[in-house]
């Protein structure tokens, strides 16, 4: 009885190492594709950018002896640091306005809305989202203009005396990011508000908390998962864009993706231009080095 | 329609990397009976049922329906339906499409694939909600379609994980009693896995008691209930009074145990001076003067009298500290009473170790 | 306060006014002039007409780019929506070692700027002789957009859907039926709503577009050419057409995610 048992046992790991093998393979087939086209059109060209910024242009000829040359001129020119500079203070402006805009229209939708139509507005607050970036901005100097539609106001309303330069200066470029992410914010936040089981704010008033408290001991708390994504995602997209500051900012102050576009347009210097997205893309490793390390503390 | 089928378990066993889910268990099932596992929440009873589906391969052993070796046979080819336990109906079909869907995916022709929906759908009682989308039917709705959907392929052996679990308790009972039926209307093997004790009680032919992946005990329910082969079954199935004590004689078959009940005699066969464990349902323990045969407890304080229906529910404790259980007629008891107690000797029941 | 409140309090109204008019202003302005019979898309507003349609359904330049935008969009976004199935499924329905890493790696981009994307793209395929063209373009965006429907479609594939599938496999169903018959019809929402998203994605993206596009460029490039020519309403004509364009795609979106919630529940 033992003896047969014990054979009759044998075979079943062994199938179900098999099975697992086979498993693992088709698996792996299947992920295969996107894996290969993010390591050959994303991973490559990442390594080629880190490559070619240790390269240099001499006399319009592309020098390959690997070097710090370009980080070198970084440091040593104004215009590259006071543009890294600039981004990192346009985009901290714009991501702690946004912050500050979308959480109260997040909050109204998710706390004050009955919930069938939470999405609806939800969906409404977010409409010009659709806007393409490109269009987007262009519809900000029209209402920027020097006679468009703010300055009218303000001069039929007696505010101001003669037209107000509202464009191709900062505060402009702040607008323009801001629209967009107090949108985006706003369903991140919300995603985050409409998670929080409404028990507990509730159960915080059955605790003698008033509307406040319940607000800064339990609702905050709650949504700061929303907040700090909102905020991530501002921080990356609005440090890269080239757009909204070549649009509406003009060419008052330079923020780091102009100056990028500036070494491939007009000076063809790539190794620069690269240099400069290394730095860029440090920045926003970061940023999230940063989000990861609040969160996790956050969290002990 | 296949023909119920015998089930053998073959030294089964699943282990996940340091843990061991299910423990070398072996048991057999003869054609058209009513299986239930019952054990607490991980003591192995799903495992055991998804690897007679086939979900999950065991580590060890072999699983037989009927003459066939099914251990590595996936779950489309093996003879099992299963109905699961949040009944996992597709949300894209509706009712009737969901029943149908066994059938389809086997190629029967339609006209037969309409005739066997229909009559599935009326075994369960839902002969006019074919039409309908599964997000218009209720709990126990949804429950029938499952069963429905399962049956329909006219399984050798039907698995049923937790399948009353998520309805009320009403609902549950009456679920009990169709289910019952159905089986035995078609004389089909079903294979039913809970955690509730009353419902493997009132459901099943054959109950097997699972504890931390091992078999506690096996057997038709009154004969689990009435002499549990150990301690967890004794307590898990229903409540007893397990008393302990020291084996003082031995002849016979029958020994006499040293307790904090007295000396206490009780058939088995144990080596004298050894520890033993004796069980007592309540039903057979007795309050008041000790009848001629029964065997003689001591006496109890009574501390909790409860009533009912048609017995009351004693508990209480002797001044050694043990609690004691009867089911008893119901009579004005006073709390902080002393009275003495008695159990009908077939009710003692020695337990294994 | 509570949910079944009707009407609005004034707080909440004092919140959202502003904001509102805030989000909706330059779309509105946008809309408006384009409908603006002048030369100058300020106010006072003439109109209503549709002169500056008709001058952008005749440019040559705008239409050709639309074809180029739908081309690239469809296309780029047919690949990255079957590269992210392929990989979702793979990934949640297999036990793959490394899947954690590989996981990492499709989501990487995500973290970076397109600006970055698209300068690596820039340089390397100028390294290996890749001219710039709307080949080049469409890869890029299959870069971007690939995190994304992965994102949405692995999500889909979670634990109700793995037992439904386990249903129909005990069932009898082989696994060619599985897949056909509660696989996809289960995933359409999510393929739908993640090939919408890289859609409307490709359609609005400019930069990458912009650094390699060469001389068949998408309609974000072109209308970027227009803005040198300073306010004019045909542009804001064109940028009203791309508007609504994104916003149908959009609005199909949301639709198409709302049913697959609806659908979870049913489950």
């Amino acid at each position: 009885m033992n003896g047969s048992l014990a054979a009759s046992g044998a075979p079943v790991p062994s199938a179900e190492a098999r099975g697992a093998r086979r498993d693992a393979l088709r698996g792996f087939a299947l992920a295969l594709p996107a894996t290969l086209w993010t390591i050959a059109f994303f991973v490559v060209p990442s390594a080629a950018i880190l490559v070619w910024s240790l390269f240099r242009r001499e006399g319009g000829v592309l020098v390959t002896d690997p070097g710090f040359d370009n980080y070198r001129r970084f440091l040593e020119q104004d215009t590259f640091r006071l543009a890294l500079w600039n981004s990192v203070e346009v985009t901290l402006i714009v991501t702690v306005i946004s912050v500050i805009l979308a959480y109260p229209l997040a909050y109204v939708i998710a706390t004050r809305v009955s919930l069938h139509r939470q999405r609806t507005w939800l969906m409404l607050a977010v409409l010009p989202f659709w806007t393409s970036y490109v269009v987007r901005s262009y519809a900000w100097l029209l209402v920027l203009a020097p006679d468009g539609v703010v300055n009218r106001f303000l001069l039929a309303t007696g505010f101001a005396t003669e037209p107000v330069a509202l464009s191709f200066n900062r505060g402009a470029t702040v607008l323009g990011f801001v629209h967009f992410f107090v949108m985006l914010c706003t369903l991140t936040i919300y995603a985050s508000l409409a998670r929080i089981d409404p028990k507990l704010r509730r159960a915080a008033a059955d605790l003698g908390a008033n509307g406040l408290q319940t607000f800064l001991r339990v609702t905050l708390p709650l949504s700061m998962p929303g907040v700090a994504a909102g905020a991530f995602l501002t921080f990356v997209i609005a440090i890269g864009d080239y757009v909204t500051p070549q649009i509406l900012g003009g060419n008052t102050e330079l923020l780091m993706p102009q100056v990028i576009l500036l070494q491939i347009n007009r000076r063809a210097d790539i190794p620069m231009a690269a240099a400069l997205s290394m730095l860029l893309m440090l920045l926003v490793t970061a940023a999230y080095l940063a989000l990861a390390r609040w969160l996790t503390a956050r969290r002990t | 329609m296949r023909e119920p089928a015998e089930l053998k378990l073959d030294r089964v066993s699943k282990r996940y990397d340091a843990v061991t889910a299910v423990d070398d268990v072996s048991f057999d099932v003869p054609p058209g009976a009513y299986v239930v596992l019952l054990g607490p929440s991980g003591s192995g009873k799903t495992t055991v049922l998804s690897m007679l589906g086939g979900f999950t391969l065991p580590s060890a052993g072999r699983i037989l329906i009927g003459d066939e070796d099914v251990t590595l046979v996936p779950p489309a080819k093996r003879p099992t339906a299963t109905v699961f336990q949040d009944y996992a109906l597709f949300p894209h079909l509706g009712v009737a499409r969901n029943v149908a869907f066994g059938l389809s995916v086997r190629g029967v022709p339609k006209a037969e694939i309409a005739q066997r929906v229909a009559a599935a759908l009326k075994l369960v009682g839902l002969e006019d909600f074919g039409g309908r989308s599964i997000s218009a039917m209720s709990g126990g709705q949804r429950q029938r379609i499952a069963l429905a959907r399962a049956l329909v392929t006219e399984p050798a052996l039907l698995l049923l994980d937790e399948p009353l679990g998520a309805l009320d308790l009403s609902l549950r009972r009456q679920m009990q009693e169709e289910l019952r039926h159905i089986q035995r209307s078609q004389g089909r093997t079903f294979v039913h896995v809970t955690h509730d004790q009353e419902e493997a009680m009132a459901i099943a032919d054959l109950i097997v008691i699972m504890n931390r992946g091992r078999i506690e005990d096996i057997g038709p329910p009154t004969r689990v209930y009435e002499r549990p082969r150990t301690c967890f079954t004794a307590n898990f199935l229903g409540e007893s009074t397990v008393i302990e004590g020291t084996v003082v004689a031995c002849t016979d078959g029958r020994i006499v145990v040293d307790s904090v009940c007295g000396r206490v005699e009780v058939s088995g066969d144990r080596a004298v001076g050894s520890l033993v464990h004796i069980a007592l349902r309540p039903e057979a323990l007795r309050i008041g003067r000790c009848a001629d045969g029964d065997q003689p407890l001591g006496e109890m304080q009574v501390e909790d009298c409860i009533f009912q229906g048609s017995f009351q529910r004693v508990a209480g404790s002797n001044i050694h500290g043990l609690r004691l259980l009867a089911k008893v007629e119901p009579q004005s008891r006073t709390v902080g009473q002393c009275v003495p107690i008695s159990a009908r000797r077939s009710g003692l029941v020695l337990l294994e170790d | 306060m509570n949910a079944s409140h009707s009407g609005w309090d004034w707080i909440s109204v004092l919140v959202m006014s502003p904001l509102f008019v805030f989000i909706y202003l330059p779309v509105a302005v946008l809309v408006l002039f384009s409908f603006h019979a002048g030369q100058v898309p300020v106010p006072p507003f003439e109109g209503p007409s549709l002169t500056w349609y008709a001058k952008v359904l005749a440019s040559d330049r705008i239409t050709s780019a639309g074809f180029n935008s739908i081309v690239v969009g469809v296309l780029s976004s047919l690949v990255a929506t079957l590269l992210a199935t392929l990989a979702a499924w793979g990934l949640a329905r297999h036990r793959v070692p490394g899947a954690r890493a590989i996981e990492a790696l499709l989501f990487l981009p995500l973290a970076v700027s397109y600006l970055v994307i698209g300068v690596g793209l820039l340089v390397a395929f100028s390294a290996v002789g890749i001219g710039k063209s709307l080949m080049a373009v469409g890869i890029g965006h299959v870069v971007l957009n690939l995190p994304l429907a992965f994102a949405v479609v692995y999500g889909q594939f979670d634990r109700d859907q793995a037992r439904l599938e386990q249903a129909a496999r005990d069932l009898g169903a082989t696994e060619v039926q599985v897949f056909l018959r509660v696989t996809v019809p289960l995933l359409r929402p999510a393929i739908l709503a993640a090939f919408l998203l890289s859609l409307t994605f490709s359609w609005d993206e400019f930069i990458v577009a912009f650094l390699l596009s060469g001389f068949d460029p998408t309609l974000p490039v072109v209308i970027w050419g227009m803005l040198r020519t300073g306010l004019n309403p045909q542009t804001n004509a064109a940028g009203t057409l791309v508007f609504l364009a994104s916003l149908a795609a959009g609005i199909v979106f949301e639709v198409a995610l709302l049913r697959r919630r609806r659908d979870a529940r049913a489950g």
